[in-house]
């Protein structure tokens, strides 16, 4: 096979087209080339650049699990010029991918571990990949936790996917929304997600931590984890910046030295309270 | 060791015309009304008669302004990748400056360190450096500051150092630089071992970059670096004019049902550099980015990539609409406690 060009994507066919919500979309993107889709692999928590020819290219994770091989799976919202053309595109169009990019969620140091995750909106897709890692690989740990939020049912993302995790013998999920963001129909909880998770209040013993959510979300998250007993070294999440490239060269998601897209975007929080705050 | 020779300045004319036969362009120092630039030229006559550094720095050879990473054509709902027209043009370069010279070492950390830059690749592969020493220089430089000196031969494949009118002591450097000698190897005759000190310009350290690179992470947070950027405009032509800053962005460009992608030069000086697209900016303050540029270039690439990202050719504040300048800031910088 001829060598790919540093730059050069792969075509990628969108093969499901799936509304979250009003303004988030999931597609699964199959290789065009199918001996490309052979030799490609990736881990939990990588991510690359999707793009639209002629509009240009955006940053977001894999949110699919590297055990389902032979697709990848994006979640996004309509934001910028090119989520915003890459929302309009259908099944069967072309896009490109150029990845897997960065660093990743180290899941084979935690064979025998609990995993508890925390996460709020459409932070869930980073942590959704580790999910469904660690669910097909069920067997290698022992308590899984999920603790998601978001603002109002109609946000929450990967509703048939909740669902199913919420039917599992072998998940714990709590799902939430915020005061007033519930439904007649709603049975999960009423609240934030750092007061929701302080009720439920999970062992922390022989548990890694996962959290990804918004700014605030995560501030008033740290604290309580603290409380339950995860030192920050035990609690991991990632962290997202401009990017163009994705490959440290263009100069632009460092923090301090580090570039989000080479040395991240998986962090422990003992790394970010070393990190200037330029994220 | 170099291999010395001397070369006469008369003997020029037939060394470009040898390189020209071998399918090389030459670039060289033209005076376009007092802008001294990197043109295309045959001879040496059309060469800049005196200057002392080129109003801009040869990168664009190897870094364009703006180049194509990739050419595409869509139709329906396919999608086909075209091959790229970007391809490298054996060139040499002729008259850099030592300092610029220098600067190839932090292209090539940033560009082939780790993943490897096809495109860069190519160009600095096919792009042969032949050198001039400094005899002048003047109030802007600092080459010596930052581990640089006016007859420096890193980066250089050939270094001339003018020894008298007619002339050049020729430090054969490379194999790149070989080649070139090998062309008319008449023309490079022995008497090289020479003093070239004496011929070069005498640029005073102003101050200890390792001392700087151990400082700044302590300073980050600073007010300095408000008091210092606070007339910035943001206008990023620093970045613009520095021979070793590297960043890009990436935007596509189409006509019809054909585009291509393409890398622009872009600066950390810009507010837009790190704007997510919710609004939120990391480096939302002219301060924070002005911090940027100097602790990359003298904290985070030495301790990342190994090289200082900056050369003292002095262009930045030579250039800089507002009068910022890079030695006065370094100076205050490490006199904050």
């Amino acid at each position: 096979m001829e060598e790919k060009s540093l730059y050069q994507p792969y075509l990628m066919r969108i093969a499901a087209n799936i509304d979250e919500t009003p303004d988030v979309k999931t597609f699964r993107l199959e290789f065009v080339k199918e001996d490309e889709g052979k030799s490609f692999s990736f881990k939990a928590g990588q991510f690359g650049e999707y793009s639209v020819f002629g509009e240009g290219e955006s940053t977001f994770c894999i949110a699919s699990s590297p055990t389902r091989s032979g697709y990848i799976e994006c979640t996004f919202r309509k934001m910028g010029r090119v989520t915003k053309s890459l929302a309009s595109r259908e099944v069967g169009d072309i896009i490109g991918f150029r990845g897997p990019y960065g660093n990743i969620f180290p899941l084979d140091d935690w064979k025998g571990k609990s995993l508890l995750f925390v996460t709020g909106g459409i932070a869930l897709p980073p942590l959704r990949c580790v999910i469904w890692n660690a669910l097909d690989l069920r067997n290698n740990f022992k308590d899984i936790t999920v603790v998601y939020g978001a603002r109002t049912v109609r946000d929450l993302v990967y509703k048939h996917e909740l669902e199913e995790w919420g039917k599992r013998g072998d998940v714990k999920l709590i799902t939430t929304v915020d005061p007033g963001g519930e439904t007649v129909e709603w049975k999960g909880e009423v609240g934030f997600v750092p007061t929701v998770l302080e009720k439920a209040s999970p062992s922390s013993a022989d548990t890694v931590a996962l959290l990804c959510g918004p700014p605030i979300m995560i501030k008033l998250t740290l604290p309580i984890l603290t409380k339950l007993g995860f030192s920050q070294d035990k609690i991991f999440t990632t962290l997202e910046n401009r990017m163009k490239c994705g490959i440290g060269k263009c100069g632009r998601c460092n923090v301090g030295k580090y570039f989000v897209c080479k040395d991240g975007p998986v962090f422990t929080f003992a790394q970010v309270s070393q990190l200037p705050p330029e994220y | 060791m170099a291999d010395k020779k001397i070369i006469r300045k008369s003997s020029l004319g037939e060394l470009f015309k040898k390189i020209r036969s071998d399918g090389k362009r030459i670039l060289a120092p033209v005076d376009r009304g007092g802008k001294i630039l990197f043109e295309y030229v045959d001879s040496p006559g059309s060469i800049a008669p005196d200057y002392i550094q080129t109003t801009l720095s040869a990168k664009d050879t190897l870094l364009p302004r703006c180049e194509e990473m990739l050419r595409f054509r869509t139709e329906q709902k396919s999608v086909y990748l075209e091959e790229s027209l970007n391809r490298p043009e054996p060139t040499l370069i002729f008259g850099v400056r030592p300092c610029d010279a220098r600067s190839i070492a932090v292209l090539n950390a940033v560009y082939l360190i780790n993943y490897t830059d096809d495109i860069y690749r190519q160009k600095i592969d096919t792009t042969t450096i032949v050198g001039v020493s400094c005899a002048k220089c003047d109030e802007y430089c600092f080459c010596t500051s930052v581990g640089g000196s006016p007859g420096d031969t890193a980066g250089s494949d050939m270094l001339l150092t003018q020894m008298d009118n007619d002339i050049y002591l020729a430090e054969i450097l490379t194999d790149k630089g070989k080649a070139i000698a090998a062309l008319a190897p008449e023309l490079f005759a022995e008497g090289g071992d020479v003093d070239k000190n004496k011929h070069c310009a005498d640029v005073p350290v102003r101050f200890d970059v390792k001392d700087l690179s151990k400082r700044l992470p302590g300073v980050f947070e600073d007010p300095v670096w408000i008091a210092q950027s606070l007339r910035c405009i943001g206008c990023g032509t620093c970045s613009y004019v520095c021979p070793a800053c590297t960043c890009f962005d990436i935007q596509d460009e189409t006509d019809g049902n054909r585009g291509v992608r393409l890398r622009c030069w872009d600066s950390c000086g810009f507010a837009q550099f790190t704007l997510h697209t919710s609004g939120h900016n990391p480096r939302e303050v002219q301060s924070q980015r002005w911090r940027q540029r100097i602790m990359h270039k003298f904290s985070y690439q030495p301790d990342q990539l190994d090289v200082i990202g900056c050369v003292g050719c002095g262009r930045c504040s030579r250039t800089c609409p507002v009068d910022m300048n890079i030695l006065q800031h370094i100076t205050d910088i490490l006199e904050v406690h």
